[in-house]
């Protein structure tokens, strides 16, 4: 199947866990097994045939020259494709434009995220309140709360806007309009990383804090030192999750600025390849380039740090 | 960002001021759009918090313009029929993570995480493609298919961790009471899994509620349009009117079914949330 070329990791632990130890099987483990097959089927099947086989589609697609608009012309031109995007200045600027917006919002993230989920864990009164109000900037529509603060840094209609000193109109400077649009994905996605730190966060004994607070750790000392070191799988779960969910951010940006000023990100420019040029090769090629830049992501994550894949955890049990 | 541990007056009134910081900072950006859809065309642009007069005539304009019905009807039919099939399709894998022994099972995980941290943008151009030749291309189930698909991670992670905690023993001393299999399974195993499932579905609806780049990518009329995009083409009912009261009214239309799942279900998906992620 063409399982081995997509999960090469899943593969090895496969072999690691499930081939190794192979005693006989019994008759009612065998129909276990069929049972099993036959669940985990429609489910295997769906998320193979909407992704492996489109990504593999997507890169021969992209080995060609095929413009929408010229279709006859069609024709195989190798890495070509390839060529133009990494020569061009477009892609770069929009990668860098990428990594500033991931970067900055992931960071600002994680500290309002971890004083959320400290409010969050330790407050008493109107806990139920907080937990709910901050349910909504994550399960609001994102386009919609991009309407939200495009509105509020418009001159004359925003409230955000009259604030400034006259003249000045935010979202049509480059600089101004990436901070917005940071500012618009922190907001949203914050929440998130507080529910996923919060979780972690219940794991930390309290025993073991009071404990530090007599022998005379300052609350600073806690935190860094035995919270922290304690909640660092969650965290490192919650900074992987939301580095790839901001790497290819696309709605905030196509709502507040839609690229324009050179704040367009790559899944901007992927779009913009397909939607405006209709030009299929490139925007192909520019797909195939964001999933690399992703998978690279989650290596690096999952080898540097050490970040436990979530998926790991079943198995355990 | 001390760990506070302190009680007493002072302690507490602290507790209240990082409580309102936190309200604000979560209500603030939708108040404004709410303030927005109530202004009259007049005094949009007035730049106040709160409207000086109130008007309905925003959400009269957004019910008049067929197109944002018809959105919204597709909007709620593919998200309804995606969650379903998602959650039923889930709910079967997740129940062979959970309680069956068979080799692959990591390997299904490993698919899954994959899955969860693929990037849709990726799939566009192919899926564009694919979906013109079988005819798929701006069609209800052309926006099913993917969101059923980018669900399914959410939906077996969380199922998975919601199913590991279900006493399964109680089955067993059903059916030694004399209950059938069926019987075991519709008054034990159905109510006890059932928070779970619901709670899933929850998440699986805002996930496809909150889709636009496959909606704006693979659909291009009235037929499959989802309301996310029919807000972000929107223009004034005649040309020289900015958009900008229909496009708040139709947002905060967009928003309530949120608010009230957020209202009624929030320690339900708070758990949701966090159980697929950190620990069973």
């Amino acid at each position: 199947m063409s399982v081995q070329a997509t999960a090469p990791a899943a593969e090895t632990e496969r072999r690691a866990q499930g081939k190794r130890p192979r005693p006989p099987i019994s008759q009612g483990a065998r129909s276990e097994r069929r049972l099993a097959f036959l669940l985990c089927a429609p489910a295997v099947i769906i998320m193979l045939a909407v992704t492996a086989y489109p990504i593999g589609y997507a890169v021969w697609l992209s080995l060609q020259r095929y413009d929408l608009r010229f279709p006859d012309d069609r024709g195989f031109i190798g890495l070509s494709n390839y060529a133009t995007v990494l020569t061009s200045g477009y892609w770069w600027s929009a990668f860098a434009v990428t990594m500033i917006i991931t970067v900055i919002s992931v960071a600002i993230e994680f500290v309002l995220g971890l004083a959320l989920a400290l409010i969050m864990h330790r407050t008493i009164i109107g806990r139920g309140l907080t937990r709910t109000v901050v349910l909504i900037p994550y399960g609001i529509v994102t386009v919609v709360a991009a309407f939200s603060w495009q509105f509020a840094w418009t001159p004359g209609t925003g409230y955000l806007a009259n604030l400034l000193p006259a003249g000045s109109a935010p979202l049509t400077d480059q600089v101004a309009s990436i901070a917005v649009i940071i500012l618009a994905e922190v907001w949203k996605t914050t929440p998130f990383m507080a529910l996923l730190l919060l979780a972690g966060l219940a794991l930390v004994p309290d025993d073991l804090l009071k404990a530090a607070q007599v022998d005379g750790a300052s609350p600073w000392q806690r935190l860094t030192q035995i919270i922290l070191p304690m909640m660092k799988p969650a965290i490192l779960v919650a900074l992987l999750f939301r580095t790839l969910d901001a790497f290819r951010i696309f709605d905030n940006i196509y709502i507040l600025t839609n690229g324009s000023n050179g704040t367009g990100s790559v899944s901007i420019l992927g779009y913009n390849n397909l939607f405006r040029a209709f030009n299929l090769g490139l925007g192909s090629a520019i797909s195939v380039l964001i999933f690399i830049a992703v998978a690279l992501i989650a290596f690096l994550f999952i080898k540097l740090f050490g970040a436990a894949a979530p998926g790991a955890e079943p198995e355990r049990r | 960002m001390a760990v506070q541990t302190q009680t007493g007056g002072a302690g507490r009134s602290k507790w209240a001021i990082a409580n309102t910081i936190v309200l604000l900072y979560a209500l603030i950006p939708v108040l404004w759009i709410v303030s927005l859809s109530f202004k009259p065309a007049s005094s949009i642009t007035d730049g106040n918090f709160i409207p000086r007069e109130w008007t309905f005539d925003n959400y009269a304009q957004v019910f008049g313009v067929d197109l944002f019905t018809s959105a919204l009807i597709n909007s709620i039919g593919i998200a309804v029929i995606a969650t379903v099939l998602a959650v039923v399709i889930g709910t079967m894998a997740a129940y062979a993570v959970a309680r069956l022994r068979f080799p692959g099972k990591g390997l299904l995980v490993g698919i899954s995480l994959l899955i969860a941290m693929f990037p849709p943008i990726s799939l566009v151009s192919p899926l564009f493609d694919l979906w013109r030749g079988i005819g798929l291309f701006d069609t209800w189930p052309g926006l099913i298919i993917p969101y059923i698909t980018f669900s399914l991670p959410l939906a077996i992670y969380t199922l998975s961790a919601f199913f590991r905690e279900i006493p399964w023993e109680l089955e067993k001393a059903a059916k030694m009471d004399g209950a059938t299999p069926l019987q075991a399974f519709r008054s034990v195993i159905v109510p006890l899994a059932a928070p779970g499932v619901f709670t899933t579905a929850i998440l699986v609806f805002i996930f496809c509620w909150n889709d636009f780049l496959f909606a704006i990518s693979l659909t291009s009329t009235q037929a499959s349009q989802t309301a996310t995009v029919a807000i972000a083409n929107f223009t004034g009912a005649s040309e020289f009117a900015e958009p900008t009261g229909s496009i708040a009214a139709a947002a905060v239309l967009l928003t309530i079914p949120i608010i009230i799942f957020v209202l009624f279900f929030q320690r339900r998906i708070v758990a949701g949330l966090t159980s697929g992620a950190v620990k069973g």
